[in-house]
């Protein structure tokens, strides 16, 4: 009894495999592509070698003056000479801990939200959205439980871009699901002024409500009240961002099927119990992305403050740049600053694209 | 209705009341109403009360007033003596020059990075979203600093410019080109060009009823194309070529004459583009994947070339999703030019709000009218964005 065997497949002509077979698709499937490719690379490479010498090879890394930069590369050393005010801003070196506290337990908590087995997330989210901003600013700026006042004014760098992001993000958020309720409302009154309110904050860029804020803000309230700079700016932001935070969710509220709002009222839940418990839980889980894409857009757009006075991490860097002791390295604090956004920035884009792979799959 | 138990269609019970939604929504919105126009009186109250304590006058009168400032680049007559008024116009058509020459080149720049990112040569595609990743992802206000502070502010000084040819002077005090000067007789010129741009309108839709009526195809870009090329230029030779280049010359420690692009502008305006630009790239690259693919192939089928089935089926399909926010980044680009404050460029920002506001103190009216000027941009762009897509929409099935 004979066995059939198939013979083995014949490997594909080595024109087509390997390393060969991978450029001859990629880069040279036809004489226009082929030209491209020279092209490109006759640009390209050059610049993103001498920049990469320029960072790296020929960079100085050690040292604490300008004498130590001797070489043609980057002066690293001006930048690890300025680290900590780009990191606190002039928060006061003996209370620093409490900073680094606050960026542990953050990052701590950003992770325990990211990471998909955590268990109790929803309460893990309720506590870092109103218990914990509470303990956190009791810890910055002090004059209670035994710590030392620290003046808002002393705060700057990272940690004060951080702080308006991530306050500026949290405190739009009930004010966006009210404004996003209320455009969607079937009150005529309530509807148009949710719009109005809404047009006008996205009709205006964010530096005109900037200038309002420090400007006018203080027109606009007694003389009792007091606001200091980092408050107005957070109040600009804040009213700004609820605008786009709303129509965020709005659209989050419009791709709930009508379904779900027959079924909270069939279930005789009245509009309250049925916006809480069927419909906002839906809506904010599949705006999640969007809300990610509005904190990159927000937290770039922070570096707006230093035209108001604030100390941001951009700001920070502008001024070292005016210091005669290290003059002519502003490339070298530009490219870190940017380095810093561009971490932040890329990796919520990224983790914004993970989470809507995975809500396509849902449904 | 015999069976209704005995008071239930006694209406006026407050408990039936209060479960009325028509009522519920009346009293809702009548608290809402209060509480806004409550808001608005205290703060206008406290806002009269503390202008007048810092003795700052109200009204619009500080317009005409002389402003005794100097503005650095204007694109009407202005000087010290001008108004206050003017110094809102200088600013508005400065802000405008600059959204309409970011718009464009963003455009452009957008729209070849958003193609390249869907090549199929892997180098071309790399480097495209290389470029959009990098630049998305950092602030404009940094990217600004950078071409301003860390480019434009080492270029060399006027004597030592970088130069093409005698006409083209590149330095730290900004680029000089040659200026075009109009003599008499250019007139003529001018009105040709008009007349064939209006001529291309009319056979534009004149070819389009043809091919609808008969079949035929007419070669609208061509002939257009020949047309705004020949006519203009036949004119320009007749009339004895009246249109000369002004070239930029050093005089001193500066150059004089010519067309100056002064560094504020160039680095507000490589940023924009380049900022911007990648955020376009995403759009049209969205745009084109949403297109079927069958649509391509169904066109294919019946015969169409590949040129024809791009410029007949997939550009319009994907257009109508690119254009929606294609124009909110046109409006994006419009209030981000205002960070042109941080570098001084003179526009709306800059000029109104930061310097005639500071001479003025008139914090509320100057900033209401800067508000406005961005209000009725945006507002009038969505009442065109809302015809338009009502006018696709009627277009779908």
């Amino acid at each position: 009894m004979t066995v059939h065997e198939f013979k083995p497949d014949l490997a594909p002509p080595t024109s087509a495999r390997g390393v060969v077979g991978w450029l001859k698709y990629n880069l040279f499937n036809g004489p226009v592509n082929s030209i491209f490719t020279l092209l490109l690379i006759y640009l390209v490479i050059p610049p993103l070698l001498s920049a990469f010498q320029w960072i790296f090879i020929d960079a100085d890394f050690i040292g604490d003056s300008r004498d130590a930069c001797t070489s043609d590369g980057a002066c690293w050393v001006f930048i690890s000479s300025r680290f900590e005010q780009l990191i606190y801003g002039f928060y006061p070196s003996e209370e620093r801990w409490r900073v680094n506290i606050v960026f542990v337990s953050f990052a701590l908590i950003i992770a325990g939200l990211i990471w998909p087995k955590t268990p109790q997330k929803t309460k893990l989210a309720i506590f870092s959205l109103v218990i914990y901003p509470i303990i956190v600013f009791y810890l910055l700026i002090g004059d209670s439980f035994g710590l030392a006042k620290v003046d808002t004014h002393q705060w700057g760098g990272l940690m004060l871009t951080l702080t308006l992001a991530v306050v500026g993000i949290v405190a739009a958020l009930p004010f966006g699901i009210l404004l996003a309720l209320g455009r969607r409302s079937d009150m005529p009154i309530i509807r148009s002024f949710s719009t109005i309110y809404i047009e006008f904050w996205r009709a205006v860029p964010l530096i005109t409500v900037l200038f309002m804020a420090s400007v006018m803000l203080p027109l606009f309230v007694g003389s009792e009240v007091d606001f200091d700079k980092l408050m107005r700016a957070l109040i600009g932001i804040i009213m700004f961002q609820s605008a786009y935070m709303a129509e965020v969710i709005r659209g989050g509220l419009q791709a709930i099927p009508k379904g779900q709002y027959e079924a909270g009222e069939a279930l005789g839940l009245n509009y309250w119990q049925s916006t809480g418990l069927i419909i906002l839980p839906q809506a904010l889980k599949i705006t999640i992305p969007s809300i990610v894409n509005t904190f990159i857009a927000l937290f770039k757009d922070t570096s707006l403050v230093l035209i108001i006075g604030l100390f941001d991490l951009l700001a920070i860097g502008q001024s070292a740049l005016a210091d005669p002791a290290w003059l002519g390295f502003s490339t070298e604090m530009y490219v870190f600053v940017a380095f810093v956004f561009w971490v932040f920035c890329f990796g919520m884009s990224r983790y914004s694209v993970y989470l809507e792979n995975k809500l396509h799959t849902g449904h | 209705m015999s069976s209704l138990p005995p008071g239930s269609n006694s209406g006026l019970s407050l408990r039936k009341l209060w479960f009325d939604p028509n009522v519920r929504s009346l009293v809702f919105q009548l608290i809402a109403v209060l509480a806004v126009v409550g808001f608005f009186y205290y703060i206008i109250n406290n806002a009269l009360f503390n202008l007048e304590q810092r003795g700052i006058t109200t009204g619009f009168a500080f317009l005409d007033n002389s402003a005794g400032f100097g503005i650095i680049q204007s694109l009407i007559e202005y000087d010290e003596s001008y108004s206050f008024g003017r110094t809102f116009f200088v600013g508005l058509l400065n802000t405008i020059l600059i959204s309409a020459l970011g718009v464009f080149f963003a455009t452009i720049l957008g729209f070849i990075v958003g193609v390249a990112r869907l090549s199929d040569n892997w180098l071309v595609a790399k480097i495209a979203t290389f470029y959009i990743e990098i630049f998305r992802n950092i602030p404009l206000l940094l990217q600004i600093f950078f071409w301003y502070f860390a480019v434009l502010r080492t270029l060399p000084s006027p004597k030592q410019s970088l130069q093409i040819g005698e006409a083209a002077f590149l330095n730290v005090r900004g680029l000089y080109l040659p200026k075009t000067i109009l003599e008499a007789g250019s007139g003529i010129v001018v009105f040709a060009f008009f007349a064939c741009l209006i001529a291309t309108v009319f056979i534009f839709f004149w070819s389009k009823r043809r091919q609808m009526l008969t079949g035929k195809q007419f070669p609208t870009f061509l002939f257009n194309a020949a047309l705004m090329i020949t006519v203009p230029g036949i004119v320009f030779l007749l009339a004895g070529s009246p249109v000369h280049l002004e070239y930029p010359e050093l005089k001193g420690f500066n150059f004089k004459g010519g067309l100056t692009v002064i560094p504020e502008l160039a680095a507000l305006l490589i940023a924009l583009t380049v900022y911007t630009a990648s955020f376009i790239a995403e759009i049209v690259r969205s745009g084109i994947v949403a297109v079927n693919k069958g649509q391509s192939e169904a066109s294919i089928s019946l015969g169409l070339s590949k040129t024809q089935t791009l410029k007949l089926v997939v550009i319009p399909q994907a257009m109508r999703v690119i254009i929606p926010p294609l124009t909110s980044q046109y409006l994006n680009l419009t209030k981000n030019s205002s960070l042109a404050t941080a570098i001084g460029y003179p526009d709306l920002v800059s000029v109104f709000m930061g310097t005639t506001l500071n001479q003025t103190g008139q914090a509320i009216e100057v900033i209401a009218m800067t508000m406005g000027v961005y209000l009725t941009i945006s507002i009038s762009t969505s009442i065109v964005m809302n015809i338009y897509n009502r006018k696709m929409s009627l277009v779908e099935r």
